[in-house]
């Protein structure tokens, strides 16, 4: 029997972990990911579980001793935020073309400078092109539910790559929530016993790994590698599916939000979605048309069902919780943007950045977005395309 | 090595077949190597020890030439050749 419990989101990533129960978990403690490595290490300590729980003294060690369990063929896993996954970059990269079966809870937090500890998402956002898979979280059940399909789809045979479960650092990771939990057994049960690929531990049947590939065969291995995200798409779909059956949750690449028959929308990651429906609430009560869209997969991004999703809006924004300081637009917008003008779509578009470092969003910015969008629609001109929202003049 | 497809690769670039670093030849990066003079070799195999690669070739016990496919020219191997006149040399090998 699922069980309702009043959890953080950090306790349940721990949780996860600990039903999970991974071979080998490799990890240094970073705010506001402390709490999920401290709670797995009781569990290690305290005998409920048998993984080899690996104290090191960085987060570049972190996923390097990460990497090289995986590479043996164990189940290994790690956590970190911001600036320890800065710090894991080099590895990070590896991680995804060696193609290991890693699953990293990334609790977002803002990248120094100036050192901040609160949420945004620069962290996971700058590793956008590492290669890893990114599924991302609203709250607290959606970042339980993400860990444990994550392990299903890292370990798929066809998929092999490295997913990154991104939640809110402090909003989702530090507050308390009613989540359900599924039965240790129905987890293991649903993640399987764990047949790697390939392992260095085997010597009837060595291999290496991590060679040297230069000018005349590194292009292939990253073409190669390239394919692998492009068909990880409907492997998402696969294991959100088999997921529902256990879970009764259902999952998509996102969630869409009083869309259908919306004229105006917003585009928004993580927590601030939650945020953003309950103004969808209040304005289609006044009988404005908004709608949402929440992207669940970052990658792949899907780029052709957002399009398909979005295109008949007159006005969206695209809202980033992190700066790409291109002296464009964040991340986020560009690549919808992209997806939209490919797909012919006339939608006007604009960007919003906001929640830099922990900077709180209420109802009311999200209430300013929308009506900038209102007058966006009845115009049709984007009068300004590139919008700081929640910051002092 | 043939050139292979991107399709044709292992993910991951892993090697799956062991010892194939035999088929990466490295003697091209040679621009002077050792020769072996073997009226002056006592068969120490001080150089067979000393070489960082795998290049010089031993039968029986005894020292019988440069494996040019692998030897990249570090001169090691005539350093080391403690013969009162030495039995390798570096020079312009082929």
């Amino acid at each position: 029997m699922a069980q309702k419990v009043a959890i953080t989101g950090n306790e349940a990533v721990a949780l996860a972990m600990k039903q999970i129960n991974p071979d080998v978990v490799a990890a240094y403690p970073i705010t506001p990911q402390t709490e999920i490595v401290q709670i797995f290490s009781t569990y290690v300590n305290n005998g409920l579980i048998d993984t080899e729980f690996v104290t090191v003294e960085s987060e570049h060690s972190a996923m390097s001793a990460t990497v090289g369990a995986a590479s043996a063929g164990a189940r290994a896993m790690t956590a970190t935020s911001a600036n320890g996954l800065a710090l894991m970059w080099e590895i990070v990269y590896i991680a995804a073309s060696n193609r290991l079966p890693i699953v990293m809870p990334v609790v977002n937090r803002a990248l120094s400078g100036p050192i901040n500890i609160h949420c945004d998402h620069s962290d996971a956002m700058g590793a956008r092109d590492s290669g890893w898979i990114q599924l991302w979280s609203e709250n607290t059940q959606e970042a339980y539910d993400n860990m444990i399909q994550a392990v299903r789809l890292a370990e798929n045979p066809n998929v092999q790559l490295p997913v990154m479960v991104c939640m809110d650092g402090f909003i989702i990771s530090h507050a308390m929530e009613n989540a359900e939990v599924l039965p240790d057994e129905v987890v293991r049960e649903f993640i399987g016993d764990y047949t790697p690929q390939k392992t260095l531990l085997d010597k009837e049947n060595p291999v290496t790994a991590g060679p040297l590939a230069f000018t005349d065969s590194y292009f292939e291995f990253k073409r190669a590698q390239a394919e692998a995200m492009i068909q990880a798409k409907p492997y998402v779909l696969e294991v959100a599916r088999e997921y529902a059956k256990v879970s009764g949750r259902e999952y998509g690449l996102f969630e869409t939000y009083k869309l259908e028959d919306a004229e105006v929308g917003i585009v928004v990651l993580g927590s601030t979605a939650g945020t953003a429906k309950n103004v969808v609430d209040k304005l289609r009560g006044q009988g404005f048309k908004a709608g949402l869209l929440k992207p669940r997969v970052f990658r792949p991004f899907p780029a052709e069902e957002l399009a398909t999703a979005l295109g008949h809006l007159k006005a969206l924004a695209v809202m980033d919780r992190a700066d790409s300081f291109n002296a464009f637009s964040g991340p986020l917008f560009a690549e919808i943007t992209a997806a939209m003008y490919d797909s012919g779509a006339q939608t006007k578009i604009v960007n919003y950045i906001y929640g830099l470092g922990g900077r709180d969003v209420g109802l009311g910015d999200i209430e300013k977005v929308y009506g900038h969008l209102a007058r966006i629609a009845e115009s049709g001109k984007v009068d300004q395309r590139l919008n700081y929202l929640g910051v002092r003049e | 090595m043939t050139a292979k497809g991107w399709r044709d690769t292992v993910p991951g670039g892993w090697i799956k077949e062991a010892g194939n670093a035999l088929e990466y030849k490295t003697g091209s990066w040679r621009s002077i190597g050792p020769v072996f003079i073997p009226e002056n070799c006592i068969n120490c195999l001080f150089c067979w020890a000393f070489c960082p690669d795998d290049a010089i070739m031993v039968k029986d016990g005894k020292m019988v030439g440069v494996n040019y496919d692998y030897c990249k020219g570090c001169g090691i191997c005539a350093r080391e050749c403690p013969a009162k006149n030495k039995a390798l040399v570096m020079g312009e090998e082929g």
